[in-house]
């Protein structure tokens, strides 16, 4: 059962930590800001990405099957994944078939959905993840607490004594340059002694039958260009229909995610590399339901940018592993409560509903609309706290009854006054934990303006 | 049943569910600017992002841009004919043996000015690693090689030939600790792109 | 034109001044209000919190009570944009309904929108910082939104541009959420204090005096940590400002 608040609570308990965070973040939507305003046409760049993803939502078969058949004639391999547990069992099939024990793995956050990793290194497979964040978190056995900067949580003092656990860096240097460069040694020489590399896809291009991978950092590209065999898994909901979709999403991706005109690296994959071998396994896990629900179906058409998290006032002072789900943020709060809405259950509620989320998603998912009917779902699976729930059908109650609520009110606004403040802020008054009630005045408006009147 | 078909059968029953309206696959006419300074544009964006953007004088010639802009360099590797001396990556049977390139002399098709990208296709090189691989990377484009934004990119590129491309827009770079960027993650730690 | 005035019901409870400045303001424009009084709550806190059977009958009675007013006018943008956007799922069959979501408004954009002053008769001499809350900025619109592509406007501005003797504070985040949010107020307690709190922060430092706002219920939250923390800002309604020395 996820728990937002209480986790919510002990991140927050640390305030330092928690305006630092919410500042790192904060600062990231600034960046992706000023891209935003430096196009004129960005509105309507968002409005031709809704279209293409809803219109490819509405025919993903033909898509994805058009996808197959494109792809095989360029020599890759295509596998169907129902679950989690199949994606994964077909990975470890084509490491073993292949005799490689050594992966690197880039960025996906599909992998970590089918939980990729632990299940390889049971089954004897060195995993290296080559994302410099990720590579952070895999060392102190976290899962990335962002979608795009996976160490956000994390100071670089933090980065530091993991380094100097891992990797001997010189004691107490923390400088970002030189622990970056140092994880570059690092990571070239597994990149140098891997067998396989394994990718996530950024968009999978339905008439070419090709991937689109997108870093920063070169990773993925290092990895799927030294080793000679690359398996890319990839969502069903990744697929666009057209290569020239792509001048529509390659200029929203990397300016909503971290604010730069395109992202370093923008790879199209079309085939395996020379005497090589590529396999794209093409993953539902749960998205094909998605598809059903009027109104949750939008929520496949994200294109994993990170931009609803680094806004989500919530998000910047709660942390990522707050949320108890695979993605945090807006964008997971909805996927998960699709998902299992009893284990996510507090998801949708980790939200004020500001919108601030619907507002700068570059694909126009509804993230806000859906939290709010997400709650609908968890009153009616019945996971609703019980007592709140007691409670706002007696309000509900009391609403259709406005004498009653007429006295109430006045007996509420004669009695608070005179009640003892330690009775009156007690543990059962939330709200009175760090805010003063209002002073409650005499009368309310509607004495007094019934008085008025006369 | 097979997965494949278990899945395509699980997203038409969902699709039929919902009772999708369905919307046409959009045109992308889409009205942006068309930077009637691309070099510049291009520049600015480029050093924006760490790299460097250079247009070669008639007089000068690639050898001895090189000669002058990388005077302590290592291995020199490009599929290009340069008059320096260099590997050829294309003949080198595994692309591990490339991990000692210092400097990678690669052909770009063209560039884009609204975000410092040159398009690279494997066309030229066998070796797709070359170009994450090498220390530096020198992109040689020509002049009028310029397009304005991604919208007219993507009218030049397809994949009748090639099997792999990839835009490069500046050297390799992170900010994955506490969000300091830093040059040099994986890939090339110098992006310089040359206009002849 | 005959409008109907809604007044939250915790306003109504809560703060009766604020509530009766409304209604001097919309008087003072010469028009006709009528408060009817078997009004009661929108339903906003139970659709917030996902209880749609509640919400449902809430929304029937205030489409019933309100559906022969040519206006609604109600001093709160997230009521006005529960009644804009939400009803529809509730009562869309309903006869009325129609007429109630077209013509329900929060005060000032009925203000802005529809009366069109050009000028007011009072003076306000204070730094003023204007809270966008939420559902009045990003659901309603009222002003143009930190995150979308577009010219810069402010409903909010416009009307307080007619004070004399105003002034305004820049903020560092504009349109970012106090974290009053509903019953989220309670639910999520710590995060909606800390962003109470940040709210806070950003106004104290850019000098404002008061905030203001077209939503009580953020200002009550607001002013619940100022009064805690003892902090040196106030918070004031709206239409107090706008309908200061009026009878």
């Amino acid at each position: 059962m996820s728990d937002h608040p209480k986790l919510a609570e002990k991140f927050a308990s640390n305030t330092n930590r928690m305006k630092w965070h919410d500042k790192a973040l904060w600062f990231v939507r600034q960046k992706r800001d000023i891209q935003a305003q430096s196009l004129p046409e960005w509105e309507a760049l968002r409005d031709k990405a809704d279209a293409i993803k809803t219109h490819t939502l509405a025919n993903l078969d033909h898509y994805l099957s058009a996808f197959e058949t494109n792809a095989r004639k360029r020599d890759i391999e295509v596998h169907w994944a129902r679950d989690a547990q199949e994606h994964n069992k077909i990975v470890l099939d084509i490491l073993r078939r292949n005799g490689a024990t050594k992966l690197v793995k880039s960025k996906s956050m599909l992998t970590e959905e089918c939980h990729l990793n632990p299940f390889l290194e049971e089954n004897g497979i060195d995993v290296v993840d080559t994302d410099l964040g990720e590579r952070i978190v895999q060392l102190r056995h976290e899962p990335p607490s962002h979608i795009v900067l996976p160490a956000i949580h994390l100071k670089k003092e933090d980065v530091g004594t993991t380094f100097e656990k891992f990797l001997h860096t010189q004691k107490g240097n923390s400088d970002p340059t030189y622990l970056t460069h140092e994880a570059r040694k690092h990571l070239r020489e597994k990149f140098l002694g891997a067998d396989a590399a394994l990718t996530g896809v950024n968009f999978a291009i339905s008439e070419t039958g090709g991937i689109v991978v997108c870093t920063n950092e070169g990773n993925a590209d290092l990895g799927a260009s030294l080793p000679k065999l690359h398996i890319a898994s990839m969502g069903i909901e990744k697929i666009i229909p057209r290569l020239k979709d792509l001048s529509v999403f390659t200029r929203l991706l990397a300016r909503s995610a971290t604010g730069q005109p395109i992202t370093t690296y923008t790879s199209h994959y079309h085939s395996p590399q020379h005497e090589g071998e590529m396999h794209i396994i093409i993953v539902d896990n749960g998205r094909s339901q998605i598809l059903g629900n009027k109104k949750y179906v939008k929520s496949l058409q994200c294109i994993r940018c990170g931009a609803c998290l680094n806004t989500c006032p919530i998000y910047r002072r709660s942390g990522g592993y707050s949320y108890g789900y695979t993605i945090p943020g807006p964008i997971g709060s909805t996927l998960g409560a699709s998902k299992a809405i009893q284990k996510n259950a507090s998801l949708p509620f980790a939200c004020s509903l500001c919108a601030s989320c619907s507002n700068i998603c570059p694909v126009k998912v509804d993230l806000h609309e859906q939290l709010y009917l997400h709650r609908q779902d968890v009153v009616d699976a019945g996971l609703l706290d019980k007592t709140k729930h007691r409670a706002l059908k007696m309000a509900t109650w009391v609403m259709k009854h406005p004498m009653i609520m007429d006295s109430g009110g006045k007996i509420a606004r004669k009695l608070v006054p005179i009640l003892p403040r330690n009775l009156l802020y007690s543990k059962f008054n939330v709200w009175g934990k760090n805010r003063e009630l209002p002073p409650f005045p005499k009368q309310s408006f509607k004495e007094l303006y019934k008085e008025r009147k006369k | 049943m097979t997965s494949k078909a278990y899945i395509l059968d699980q997203i038409r029953t969902n699709i039929a569910k919902q009772n999708t309206t369905q919307v046409a696959l959009p045109d992308l006419e889409i009205a942006h600017d068309d930077y009637h300074d691309k070099d510049k544009q291009f520049a600015q964006a480029l050093q924006s992002v760490g790299g460097m953007a250079h247009w070669l004088d008639t007089q000068e010639n690639i050898e001895t841009f090189i000669q002058e802009h990388y005077q302590h360099h290592g291995t020199i590797a490009t599929s290009m004919d340069l008059q320096i001396e260099h590997i050829n990556p294309n003949d080198v049977q595994d692309p591990h043996e490339l991990k000692n390139v210092d400097l990678a002399v690669v052909k770009g098709e063209f560039a884009v000015a609204e975000n410092a990208a040159v398009w690279l296709q494997d066309h030229e090189n066998i070796n797709r690693s070359l170009y994450f691989i090498a220390q530096r990377l020198l992109i040689v484009v020509k002049k009028e090689h310029i397009v304005a934004s991604m919208h007219e990119a993507y009218e030049q590129i397809n994949f009748k030939e090639n099997t792999f491309g990839t835009f490069i827009s500046g050297p390799s770079k992170t900010a994955d600790i506490e969000q300091a960027l830093v040059i040099g993650a994986h890939g090339a730690m110098e992006c310089m792109v040359l206009f002849i | 034109m005959k409008i109907g005035l809604f007044i939250p019901c915790f306003m109504n409870e809560l703060y009766p001044e604020a509530s009766m400045d409304t209604l001097k303001i919309l008087e003072s424009f010469g028009l006709d209000v009528d408060y009817p009084l078997e009004q009661t709550c929108c339903g906003q806190p139970m659709a917030n919190t996902g209880c749609a059977h509640e919400s449902a009958q809430l929304a029937k009675r205030f489409v019933e009570i309100f559906k022969h007013y040519d206006y609604i006018v109600a001093p709160s943008g997230s009521c006005v944009s529960m009644v804009r956007h939400h009803y529809a799922q509730f009562v869309s069959e309903m006869e009325g309904f129609e007429h109630v979501q077209k013509n329900t408004y929060e005060l000032i954009e009925f203000i802005h929108d529809i009366i069109k002053p050009d000028h007011l008769n009072v003076s306000f001499p204070y730094k003023v910082g204007i809270h966008n809350s939420c559902h009045g900025h990003r659901e309603l619109g009222l002003a143009s939104m930190s995150e979308c592509h577009a010219p810069a406007f402010s409903k909010i501005k416009d009307i307080l541009d007619l004070v004399s003797d105003i002034s305004f504070s820049t903020l560092e985040r504009n349109d970012e959420c106090c974290g009053f949010g509903g019953t989220f107020a309670v639910s999520e307690e710590a995060m909606s204090v800390a962003m109470g709190r940040a709210r806070l922060e950003d106004h104290i430092k850019a000098g404002s005096e008061y905030i203001t706002g077209v939503d009580m219920s953020c200002l009550m939250h607001m002013q619940g940590l100022i009064d805690r923390d003892k902090l040196p800002i106030k918070t004031i309604y709206i239409a107090q400002i706008l309908a200061k020395g009026l009878a």
